[in-house]
Parts: structure tokens; C-alpha cells; sequence
């Protein structure tokens, strides 16, 4: 990540001047400013955000004795896969990243639906009190969730839901957030356009899926990934309720690591597995990173 | 729906109408009953725990009346609890408000490169708490770490960060600023790009410099984005977990409300009841703040 700054740092003097070009007073852009005041801040931020995630990848890639040394040393000697192996052997790692996989899978394709059609219903369909509902749904949406934990848990856990899926899974399904900006991106199609489509006999059905879905399909697209994003990266609900290592997820995996591999002598393979459950999301968030930032960011008055 | 209405279309309508309710209720009603079962029940159910002296998992418990809200306020762990607390949600909405500021500030620029280091602040935002927290374990590290290696190459000995109550609460602070500055970034560099262009000219033209123009202008022009990001970040603080239990496992220094909620409830003392008044206590601070929200802040913001 950061390699590529550097490059397009050092290409800097022969890039075309459109930078600070379009500034009425400089007809040429001045270099020395232009690198102090506009690429060395951008260096920094790239650095200070890249060196420390590029430090975990480099590490779990080194020996026991490249780790614990006090000469460092920035690239492996001998890249080895030894860490990788040790966190796979001390704990159920591949377990780990399957049941990640399968609670985000499942979680979030569960919560899409729901938002989809609970914003559709709200948007489209006849119904009194619709407004009540929504405000309810709004209120819901300010309750921090690690305030309903205990009580939760007791349910759950009551149900005979400790160490299973959907004791996982169940409890976070309802969702305000999703269908809160769904209902905005639906409410903006045009109602000429829905009445049409019911004129020529399609139902509710059909008007979602093939009409509402597909057209607002960047902010379903936006739900989504920010959905798969929080799943992932859940942690005190999964914490709490598995106990049973064949059914945590990676976060809380990563805990019984930490427990299990305590000392200086275990960072190598807490760094393979913070790769493991940080690399997925950063190779998302590269490739999709627009409509990432723009769910998370959504409510700010940018929006 | 009037009595004028004759009276077979009326009954067309009303059949026409449960139709639509019913569509209403088979597309919302699992979305609701889920919201109501695990939001707005555990709120209610809170309150009435935290009236009992109850161990977590055993099947009597006697009644306490505020008895654990009197135990919290008059032990000594409130005055640790809401003190760590207040200086953690300080110190990281200020850190995060003032370097996001920053940081957008310096990526408010047409320069290549712009969208790479605005993607680059903003993704610890949205990576696992345990996993950061990890790595940042092993930067500090006192004797292993490349912090320490650092500092070593100009003489100085590294803090001991895992040792100190108040280090401890200094160093999950720093790792807890990296990674949500970028939200701040990302939401004060919109407010900076929405600013309008003829006002920051015309004061350009009356003289006034960068500084000036930023002080007297822009600073002032992204006051409702200021006061959003203060209320969210606030929150989001109160709220922060996952760091704080992965970087300091035995609660050393950094005993936040959440934290303490969970670390009584789940914790070896699994006092239910207690741990429910705490969070009933970092409730009534996170809906306190989000009513201010609402009433001052949204008023800027459009929900419909």
C-alpha cells in the first residue's frame, strides 16, 4: 500500500502541472509548495495508516527468532508459513474462518432481505400507522447494542441457543439501519413509474424485484457490504455466547489465541491471525471502498 | 372512508385495504418482531434487572431495589469508572475530531493521489477491533516492539504501557483515534467540499489569507458538521469495546462504563443485576446525548 505512494511520489516532477495549475496567481505550478503542503501530508497519512498494517503482514510471514529480537529487521529472512501452521495447530483456526464465513454469509443475506422488504412495505405499501412504525424503527436504530447484551443472553441462552448458529446469528437480524436508508433510496424512485407497473398487473413482488431492486441497486449494494463488513467484524455478541471453540468466529478465535499463545514469543502467530481476519476486509474495502465510506458516512449532512 | 361513501365500494375498498395490510405485515412484520424482541425488549428487561441481586445464570434472585445503583455510586469503582470514562471519550473525540480535521483539510486538494489517501485514512474504520488491537499490542511492546525500537535508536527506554493503569489508558487512546480519525476525515472533507466557493473568494479577494480564510470562514461554514461528528463520535466512544478488551485483558486502567458492565456480568462475579444498572446508567448518558442530537443537530440533517 504504501510502495505505491512512494512510486507516484517520486514520479511527481514529470506528472502533468494540473494540480495547482487552475490557482489564479500561479501560472506554473510551484513545486516546493505544491510537495510540502500537498503530497508530503498525503505521504504521511498513507505511511501512518499503511506502515503499521504492512508491520502485520511482514511479521507473520517471520521465524520466532526474527520476532523476538531487538535488532529488527523490516523483511523476513526466510518467509515462512511456520505461523500460519502454529495458529492453525493451537487452535481450530480453519473452523474459525468457516463459521466467520457462514455467520456473515447467512446474517447478512437475512438482514438485506428483511431491510429490502420492510423498507418496500414502508414506502409502497397501504398501511396506518406507517409513520409510528418507522419512528420506532428510527428509535431502535439509536439503542447501542451493547446495552440489550444481558438481557439477550438470558433469552438465548434460555433457548438452549448457547454455542449454536443462530444463537449467533438470531439476535442481530432485525435491522433499522438498512432498512432506515433504504426506505430513503426507495422513497426517491418515482411513483409514476410503481402505479404503472401495478396498472399492467404486476404485483407486489414483482414490482420490487423487478423494478425497485434493480434501480436502486448501488444503495442495496451499499447496505450490503456495510452489513457484511459489521458481521465480520462482530465481536462481544459472539464472545458472549460461544464458549465451544468449534463455534467461534474468528474475532473471538483471535481471543482464545491470545489467551493461548501469551508472551512475546506468540506475536507471530497473533499476526497471522489478525491477517486472517483483517486481510478479507481490506481487500473488499479496496475494491468497493466508495459505497463503503458513503453507508458508513450516511446521516452526516453531507448526505 | 366516509358514511357517503355507497356501500359496495366501500366494502371493495376495505377488502382492497386488509389486502394491503397483510402485504404490510408478511414484508415488515419478521423485521419488527425481531427489532422487538432483541432492541426494545433487553431495554425494558434492563431496567427490571438491574433492580435484583441476581448471579448471572442461577435460577433465584432477591429483589434490590436501587440497592445496585446505590452500590455503584457510592463504591469506589464510580469514581474510576466515570472518570475513565469522561477521559477516554475526551481524549479520542477530540484526538479523532482535530486530526480528522486535519487530515481532510490537507486532502482538500485536487492533487492526484487524493482519492488513495482518503480511501487509506478511512479503512481502520472499517477493520476488526480484536485484529487492530492485536497489532498495535505488538507495536508497543516495551521490549520486542518497533516502537520501542525506535525510541531506542535515539536512547530513550519505551513506556511500559502494559503495566501502568494510566499508559494502558494512554495507548488503547492512541490506537482507538487511528483507527475512527477517518470517519472524521471523510465527513469534515465533504463539509469542505459542500462549502460555497463565492463566499471563501469573495473573502479571498478582501485579502484575507489562508489562515484568516479558515478561521473567520470555513471553520465557522462547517459548524453543523462539527457539532454532528462531536455527538456521533461521543457516542460511538461510549461505545468502543473491542479495543479495550483485546489490549488490555484484565480492565487495568481502562474500566469505561461498557466495560465494567461487561466485565461484571460476564466477568468471574457474574452480578447480573449490577451489571445491568451500569448499563442502564450508560443508557440514560447515550440517550441524553442522542435527544441533543435530534434536537439541535438534525435540524441540518433531513431524514425524510
Amino acid at each position: 500500500m504504501s510502495t505505491k505512494v512512494m512510486t507516484s511520489s517520486t514520479a511527481r516532477p514529470d506528472a502533468p502541472p494540473v494540480a495547482a495549475g487552475s490557482r489564479r496567481s500561479a501560472r506554473r505550478p510551484p513545486i516546493l509548495p505544491t510537495v510540502l503542503g500537498g503530497y508530503l501530508p498525503m505521504l504521511v497519512i498513507v505511511l501512518v495508516v499503511g506502515l503499521p498494517l504492512a508491520w502485520m503482514v511482514l511479521s507473520s510471514f517471520k521465524q520466532v527468532s526474527e520476532v523476538i529480537t531487538l535488532h529488527l529487521r523490516v523483511l523476513p529472512q526466510h518467509w515462512s508459513f511456520a505461523n500460519y501452521v502454529e495458529a492453525f495447530r493451537t487452535a481450530p483456526f480453519g473452523r474459525f474462518f468457516l463459521n466467520s464465513v457462514l455467520v456473515t454469509a447467512v446474517g447478512a443475506t437475512l438482514k438485506v432481505l428483511l431491510a429490502i422488504h420492510t423498507a418496500y412495505a414502508l414506502v409502497f405499501v397501504r398501511f396506518p400507522f406507517k409513520n409510528v412504525i418507522f419512528v420506532a424503527l428510527l428509535v431502535a436504530l439509536m439503542v447501542p447494542p451493547q446495552v440489550a447484551i444481558l438481557p439477550n443472553y438470558v433469552l438465548i441462552a434460555g433457548l438452549n441457543g448457547l454455542n449454536t448458529y443462530w444463537g449467533i446469528i438470531v439476535p442481530s437480524l432485525g435491522t433499522a439501519f438498512g432498512t432506515f436508508l433504504l426506505r430513503q433510496a426507495f422513497r426517491s424512485l418515482p411513483i409514476s413509474m410503481i402505479e404503472a407497473a401495478e396498472v399492467d398487473g404486476a404485483g407486489h413482488m414483482a414490482r420490487l424485484w423487478r423494478m425497485v431492486v434493480p434501480i436502486t441497486a448501488p444503495s442495496i449494494a451499499t447496505v450490503a457490504l456495510v452489513t457484511i463488513v459489521s458481521e465480520w467484524n462482530e465481536y462481544i455478541w459472539p464472545l458472549i455466547i460461544t464458549t465451544d471453540p468449534n463455534l467461534m468466529t474468528l474475532p473471538v478465535g483471535l481471543t482464545l489465541l491470545q489467551n493461548n499463545e501469551s508472551g512475546p514469543a506468540g506475536y507471530g502467530v497473533m499476526m497471522a491471525g489478525a491477517v486472517i481476519v483483517i486481510l478479507p476486509v481490506l481487500v473488499v474495502f479496496t475494491f468497493l471502498q466508495r459505497y463503503i465510506v458513503a453507508g458508513l458516512t450516511a446521516g452526516s449532512t453531507s448526505n | 372512508m366516509s358514511a357517503a361513501v355507497p356501500a359496495p365500494r366501500r366494502r371493495r375498498i376495505s377488502r382492497r385495504a386488509r389486502r394491503d395490510a397483510l402485504v404490510f405485515l408478511a414484508m415488515a412484520l419478521p423485521n419488527l418482531v425481531l427489532v422487538g424482541a432483541f432492541t426494545y425488549r433487553p431495554l425494558i428487561l434492563n431496567i427490571y434487572y438491574s433492580t435484583l441481586n441476581w448471579t448471572l445464570g442461577s435460577p433465584s434472585a432477591t429483589v434490590a431495589g436501587l440497592g445496585n445503583y446505590v452500590r455503584f455510586f457510592t463504591s469506589d469503582a464510580a469514581g474510576v469508572v466515570l472518570t475513565t470514562t469522561a477521559v477516554f471519550a475526551v481524549f479520542t473525540v477530540g484526538g479523532s475530531m482535530l486530526l480528522g480535521l486535519l487530515v481532510a483539510l490537507s486532502l482538500n486538494t485536487r492533487l492526484p493521489g487524493r482519492t488513495l489517501a482518503r480511501a487509506s485514512v478511512f479503512a481502520p474504520y472499517v477493520l476488526s477491533g480484536v485484529g487492530v488491537g492485536l497489532v498495535w499490542l505488538f507495536i508497543f511492546d516495551p521490549v520486542y516492539g518497533v516502537f520501542a525500537y525506535v525510541l531506542r535508536q535515539f536512547g530513550l527506554e519505551s513506556p511500559r504501557w502494559f503495566n501502568d493503569p494510566t499508559l494502558s489508558l494512554v495507548m488503547v487512546i492512541a490506537v482507538y483515534v487511528w483507527k475512527n480519525l477517518g470517519y472524521c476525515a471523510v465527513v469534515y472533507l465533504a463539509g469542505l467540499q459542500s462549502l460555497p466557493t463565492d463566499i471563501l473568494e469573495a473573502a479571498s479577494l478582501d485579502g484575507a489569507g489562508r489562515m484568516r480564510r479558515f478561521w473567520y470562514v470555513s471553520l465557522p461554514l462547517l459548524g453543523p458538521t462539527t457539532l454532528f461528528l462531536l455527538i456521533t463520535t461521543i457516542l460511538s466512544s461510549l461505545q468502543a469495546f473491542d479495543l479495550i478488551k483485546i489490549m488490555t485483558p484484565t480492565s487495568e486502567g481502562t474500566r469505561t462504563l461498557i466495560y465494567e458492565a461487561y466485565v461484571q456480568g460476564f466477568g468471574a462475579y457474574q452480578r447480573a443485576g449490577y451489571s445491568a444498572a451500569i448499563s442502564v446508567i450508560l443508557f440514560v448518558i447515550l440517550i441524553t446525548l442522542t435527544i441533543i442530537q435530534i434536537a439541535w443537530v438534525d435540524r441540518k440533517v433531513h431524514y425524510a
